[in-house]
């Protein structure tokens, strides 16, 4: 065993109980913040905290790293981290996209009077009928929903009322101005050059990879302006909203989310920019870019399961 | 690393700065087991009102409403802050020893992950003294009656959760990247420990489901606060949704409380027999497929609630299926002792007590898994008979044994042998007075979650909160027996505590000092 | 905050200090039953059976396995002188006992797929009820026929908080039991209508989730009269142990004449609802309706529990238009636990309600609610 291989162990750290502290205080604060929405300042006050505990956190991880103390050994253990919080990550997506076949498949036909008995019998469950017979008459399956079962029984005392107008496929005709589909060759390209990059750095190829770096992050800021605006749209113009019943839900939770992690993403990968100009990073010292890199893929693949089942299929 | 850890001696600021910024494995460890046993008694606390209540028949105590609290605190408490830190603080004291690493992978998340939890149940437990009270609905919070029926206060509960599931995806992944990555050099794979072996496996679950269940309280968060349907049939959702996503999660959790105590137990047998652990390969090969089935079983907490009819024989079958895993590790614990040369201290005790009342709340497990059988059963005590059978004689029972156990190796001191025996007999005996007897209410009818019950079920509760009070005796006869052994008992030299016991933890000196293996061990 | 703190101590306290006069009172109609009943309908048969077959497959293995371990704790150990053999492994008994227990459950599958299939075959029904659990109650529609009536706990809370001593059927009786005919194959229909509840009768072996906005369903028949109790079983809120289900099973005819008796009822309502009744009719029937149907939450004195349920003593819904507040209880509070309470009560229950808040607790707002003033209002919408 050399010296140098010796695996660092930090000594005590204020960071993580100010963490800790941080988080404490966005939990406390959000859950006082959805009940009174004007009373924000204990979830500002935790985010700050958590923020700058955050900044201080990596940076000096950054500088351990930089003064040699991390050795082979801890990196792979940044690594692990990494990807096993990406696994995370996928299962949180995962309860989202289950919900989203239960909904679609099953419950739906529930409601709708059709859910077969089994696998080879098509008859349906005598439930399933009482269900569209009794509770919501005249719901009709449907994907997406446009009429709510609540307006089916109810009409216009409904509460969950329908969207005007859905997120599908709008015909070949319009294809063009269809923003999802920009988005998804948007975040696909981004993928793509974000793999560029990273070969330009295993090559040390700087320049490569500092531009390529450069035009992944604006692929990145230019897929959520579209993300913005079609979340603007859906409210302004096709009457979809959150609350508009279980297409609305589904479309903004999963659309929403990933957005969120787009966010961080492209955070991420910004980072890693401004690093590399200060020309942090060699072909064998990349975590930091790697990781970000990895999120991205992610958060790449994820889109491509929503373009499929929020988007695409009906 | 030259000095060592601050003692009181250093004065107080140095001793709390030491053990509130610590790194050390062996600290944190130490922080997690006195924060679970806190937790135990809190949560142990809410049961004994639950079984003051139910002692008679009629309201004496509480309101139902509290009672209902009382109900969910205790589940919430003892799952999520007694019994997953317990086996966390486990694994962060032994890993590193038992896998020769000079501490975790990650030391300062590691901190944080620990952290995170007081604040965590700090939030959770002032829900209590909210306007409308506390969590009501059951730890399995079951929408619609924990989202549109729900006090506000569950809005805390939300993100105690969330703060809590990410603590213990942090926790987890620590312990996947020391496992992994950490490992003396020629600790292969299928040399590691038991113990340890059920816990990256553990983890393994944990990383894959607590995100899940983040996912269902952040959907019940959207349809509280932010007008979505996801569990209103009204939008086009359905409250059983919740359902199927919190079990999804939830099946998978009570095996990450059971895995680590397999563990526990993998090692003490073999040491008490003095002879090794019969069936090593199988026995992660068994444990590998419990955690693999536990993902796949979960609706048969959902008999009753009219999945259709192939959905039900599905999940018969596969939960069915977890009984031959389970009982190659029982049989192998069995074959262990045989022919070896067995002797009794307290933590054997515990073990082999373990593996029979664990046993028998696995055969009562296996008849809930028969859903036609299940209609009946299904939220009555028998159902809390067995779950407790599971956790308190299985896991509570495992942490005692583990406690006793390796305690002289953290503090270099022996317990009273004579009090941990005593100890045993209470609990033994106490257990089974109060959770036994649940088994006839159950069948009989009576449903869980009751404040107030029938007079046909009067004696049999009478007595089961007899058992319970004397069961929550032995838990202070533990406390006391731990704290007179850490001020003042027979200090213990020698490395290997127990004659039998083998592994790179017994290596160490004893009490193990504050920084082990800092040079890799080698082993053969 | 402080109040409830307080609170929490005052039980913790008094639960000490209570326990030991607590044992002085042993009731005496406690059974001592142990095991499952067999029940009355082929259903809970079934369950039986296959609820034995597993005790005995696992008293067996049982006694098999803790026999061994016994033998094992006795005879070998270290104070008998045993010495440790150092084996570790052995292909065949570890595939042997991977595979027996395999096949014993590939045997037990068998029987628990028949009996399961005995739960779900609710073809062909004679006759179809409707059932809808309410926060705290039953709601029981004979469907086609015309007659829906609540059920609800008839025990009071006297009894429950100790100021009386309790009946024999403390917790196990109803206003209005449903009521069978013996021989006719019945679907019951289970939903709710606020939360989920589950209706369980454990001698028909039924038990089936009430889930709001969806419909589950099971089935009975039976040949034995008799009176059957069940209870809710799913967590529904602070009544969830105070809304037993009872079921009468009857001879044909007598049905059939209870049948009748029920549908003459409705229709005699029917022709009462103009009648106009004086305030003293209104108090005393009001009082009986708040007692069952509001008091659990809004309580008896009409303070409600802060932060969960209003007080109506001063409210200014009570003490405001009538209109206003009969709406309450006709539309119920969407996205709260106050619901609607128009299925749930009769409109002379509603006006006696509705007049009884106007006017108990020093409320003296001393107008006079009147059945057909709910009908309006009904019909207006
Ligand atoms: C530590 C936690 C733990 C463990 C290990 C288990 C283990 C098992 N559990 Fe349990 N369970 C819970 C905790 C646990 N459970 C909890 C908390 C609940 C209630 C949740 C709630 O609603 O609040 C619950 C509820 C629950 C239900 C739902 C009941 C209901 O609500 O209606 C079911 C149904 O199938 C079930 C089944 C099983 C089975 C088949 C096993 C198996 O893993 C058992 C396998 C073991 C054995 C079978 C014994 C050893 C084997 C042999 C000796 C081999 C030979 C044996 C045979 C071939 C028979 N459990
Ligand atoms: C691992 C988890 C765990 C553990 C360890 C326990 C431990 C105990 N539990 Fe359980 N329990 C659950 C998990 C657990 N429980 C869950 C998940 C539920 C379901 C909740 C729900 O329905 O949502 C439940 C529900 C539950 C019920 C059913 C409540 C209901 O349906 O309304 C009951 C009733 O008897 C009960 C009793 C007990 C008792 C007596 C203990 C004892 O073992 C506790 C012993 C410990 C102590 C007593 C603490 C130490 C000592 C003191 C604090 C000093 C004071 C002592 C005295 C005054 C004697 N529990
Ligand atoms: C399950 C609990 C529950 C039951 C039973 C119940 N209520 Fe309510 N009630 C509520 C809740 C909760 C509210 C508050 C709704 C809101 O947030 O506006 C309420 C509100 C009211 C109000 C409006 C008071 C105000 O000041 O806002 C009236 C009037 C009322 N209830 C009358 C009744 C009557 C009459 C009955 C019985 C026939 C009854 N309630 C039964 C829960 C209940
Ligand atoms: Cu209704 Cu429990
Ligand atoms: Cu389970």
């Amino acid at each position: 065993m050399s010296e140098e291989s010796t695996y660092y162990v930090p000594e005590q750290s204020k960071y993580p109980i100010a963490a800790a502290t941080g988080f404490g205080l966005m939990a406390y604060g959000a859950a006082t913040w959805v009940i009174d929405s004007s009373n924000p300042y204990i979830l500002i006050l935790g985010t700050l905290v958590m923020a700058v505990v955050m900044c201080m956190w990596w940076n000096t991880v950054i500088t351990e790293n930089m003064q040699g103390l991390a050795n082979a050994q801890l990196k792979h253990s940044y690594v692990l981290g990494m990807l096993w919080f990406i696994f995370s990550e996928v299962m949180f997506f995962a309860a989202f996209f289950g919900a989203l076949f239960y909904l679609r498949v099953i419950v739906n036909s529930w409601l709708g009077g059709d859910a077969a008995i089994g696998i080879f019998d098509d008859t349906p469950t005598d439930a399933a009928v009482a269900n569209n017979a009794i509770l919501w008459p005249g719901y009709e399956a449907q994907w997406p929903v446009m009429e709510t079962p609540d307006q089916a029984a109810n009409g216009d005392a409904a509460i969950f009322k329908g969207p005007d107008q859905a997120m599908s496929f709008p015909g070949w005709a319009n294809i063009f101005s269809w923003l999802p589909l920009w988005n998804t060759a948007v975040l696909l390209t981004s993928s793509f050059t974000v793999h560029i990059a990273h070969t330009g750095l295993k090559n040390n190829n700087r320049k490569q990879f500092v531009t390529w770096l450069g035009i992944t992050v604006a692929l990145g800021l230019i897929f959520l302006v579209l993300q913005a605006e079609e979340y603007i749209e859906a409210y302004q113009h096709m009457g979809l909203t959150l609350d508009s019943g279980i297409y609305g839900t589904t479309f903004f939770m999963l659309t929403g989310f990933h957005g969120a992690h787009v966010t961080l993403g492209t955070i991420m990968l910004m980072v890693a920019f401004f690093r590399s100009l200060k020309g942090h990073f060699t072909h064998d010292d990349q975590f930091g870019f790697e990781s970000a890199a990895w999120y991205w893929h992610f958060v790449d693949v994820v889109w491509v399961g929503l373009f499929l089942f929020v988007y695409v299929l009906d | 690393m030259a000095h060592g850890p601050a003692t009181l001696a250093d004065g107080w600021k140095a001793y709390i700065s030491r053990w509130v910024f610590t790194t050390n494995h062996k600290d944190i460890g130490t922080l997690y087991l006195w924060f679970s046993f806190a937790m135990f008694i809190l949560g142990g606390a809410f049961a004994m009102i639950i079984r003051a209540e139910l002692f008679q028949p009629g309201m004496q105590l509480i309101k139902p409403e509290f009672f209902n609290q009382m109900t969910t605190m205790h589940g919430l408490v003892m799952v999520f802050g007694a019994i997953m830190p317990a086996f966390v603080g486990l694994a962060n004291w032994m890993i590193p020893l038992m896998i020769g690493a000079p501490d975790m992978a990650l030391p300062r998340m590691n901190n944080l992950s620990f952290w995170i939890l007081p604040f965590a149940f700090a939030i959770l437990t002032s829900t209590l003294f909210m306007e409308g009270g506390g969590p009501n609905f059951g730890w399995t919070f079951y929408a619609p009656l924990s989202t549109t029926y729900a006090p506000e206060s569950v809005n805390f509960f939300i993100f105690a959760i969330h703060i809590m599931g990410a603590s213990s995806i942090m926790g987890s992944i620590n312990i996947i990247a020391t496992v992994m990555n950490m490992r003396a050099p020629g600790m292969t794979y299928m040399k590691m420990p038991l113990f340890v072996w059920t816990w990256v496996i553990t983890a393994f679950l944990l990383v894959a489901v607590m995100p899940v269940l983040a996912g269902a309280v952040t959907m019940m968060l959207m349809d509280i606060n932010f007008g979505t349907s996801f569990f209103n049939a009204a939008g086009g959702g359905d409250p059983v949704l919740f359902q199927h996503v919190f079990w999804f999660f939830g099946h998978p959790e009570v095996y990450i409380i059971i895995l680590p105590a397999f563990g526990v137990v993998s090692q003490i047998i073999p040491t008490f027999s003095r002879k090794p652990l019969f069936g090593y390969s199988s026995m992660v090969y068994a444990t590998a497929a419990i955690a693999f089935l536990s993902f796949v079983v979960w609706a048969h907490h959902m008999f009753t609630v009219g999945m259709p009819i192939a959905g039900e024989l599905y999940f018969m079958y596969a939960t069915m299926l977890i009984a031959v895993p389970t009982g190659v590790k029982v049989f192998n614990w069995i074959t262990t002792m045989y022919k070896g040369s067995l002797t009794f201290e307290t933590p054997m005790l515990f073990s082999i007590a373990f593996v029979i009342l664990f046993t028998f709340g696995g055969f009562t497990g296996l008849m809930l898994s028969i859903a036609a059988a299940d209609m009946q059963y299904h939220d009555t005590y028998f159902v809390v008979a067995h779950f407790h059978y599971v956790m308190v004689a299985g896991a509570v029972f495992s942490g005692t044994a583990a406690i006793y156990y390796w305690l002289p190796k953290w503090c270099g001191k022996m317990y009273n042998e004579t009090m941990g025996q005593v100890q045993f007999w209470v609990a033994f005996i106490g257990f089974n007075i109060a959770f036994m007897p649940q088994h006839f209410l159950g069948l009989a009818g009576m449903p869980r979650r009751y404040a107030d019950y029938g007079l046909q079920f009067a004696d049999w509760n009478m007595v089961s909160s007899v058992g319970a009070f004397i069961y929550g005796g032995a838990q202070i006869m533990l406390l006391i027996n731990v704290i007179l052994t850490i001020r003042n008992g027979k200090p213990v030299a020698d490395e290997k505590v127990w004659e039998g016991a083998e592994g790179l933890e017994w290596t160490v000196a004893t009490p193990a000092p504050y920084h082990t293996f800092e040079k890799p061990p080698e082993v053969k | 905050m402080l109040k409830r703190a307080k609170a929490l101590f005052l039980s913790l306290l008094s639960l000490v200090v209570s326990l030991p006069a607590l044992g002085s009172a042993v009731v005496e109609t406690s059974t001592r039953q142990l095991n499952m009943p067999q029940g009355v309908t082929e259903v809970s048969q079934a369950a039986y059976d296959i609820h034995m077959i597993m005790v005995w497959v696992c008293t067996v293995i049982g006694v098999g396995v803790f026999g061994f371990m016994f033998y094992v704790m006795y005879a070998h150990r270290k104070s008998r002188g045993a010495v440790a053999e150092n084996f570790h492994e052995n292909l065949v008994v570890e595939l042997l006992w991977t595979i027996v227990p395999t096949i014993i459950l590939i045997v037990m599958a068998f029987p628990a797929t028949t009996a399961l299939l005995k739960v779900y075959d609710t073809d062909n029904p004679d006759i179809e009820i409707k059932v809808t659990g309410y926060q705290w109650k039953w709601q029981y529609e004979y469907l086609g026929e015309g007659v829906k009536f609540m059920s609800e706990l008839n025990t009071s809370l006297d009894e429950v908080y100790g100021r009386e001593p309790k009946g024999e059927h403390y917790l196990r009786e109803v206003t209005e039991p449903l009521v069978l005919p013996v021989g006719k194959k019945i679907r019951f229909l289970v939903t709710g209508n606020d939360v989920i509840h589950s209706w369980w009768v454990p001698d028909f072996g039924v038990k089936r989730d009430a889930v709001p906005g969806l419909f589950t369903s099971g089935w009975a028949k039976t040949d034995e009269p008799g009176i059957y109790v069940g209870e809710c079983t799913e967590l529904c809120g602070l009544g969830h142990a105070f809304m037993p289900v009872v079921v009468e099973v009857k001879e044909e005819a007598e049905y059939n004449e209870w049948l009748a008796g029920k549908k003459a009822e409705a229709a005699e309502y029917a022709s009462t609802i103009g009648k106009q009744w004086s305030a003293e009719e209104l108090m005393v029937r009001g009082e009986e309706v708040y007692e069952r149907s509001c008091a659990a939450c809004h309580q008896s004195n009409g303070e409600g529990i802060p932060g969960v349920f209003p007080a109506l003593k001063d409210s200014p819904i009570a003490l405001g238009p009538m209109v206003g507040h009969i709406a309450v209880l006709i539309d119920g509070v969407a996205g709260t636990s106050m619901q609607s309470f128009a299925d749930q009560l009769s409109e002379v229950d509603i006006a006696a309600v509705v007049h009884y808040e106007r006017n108990a607790w020093d409320n003296n707002v001393g107008d006079v609610t009147q059945p057909l003033d709910v009908l309006n209002y009904k019909q207006s919408k």
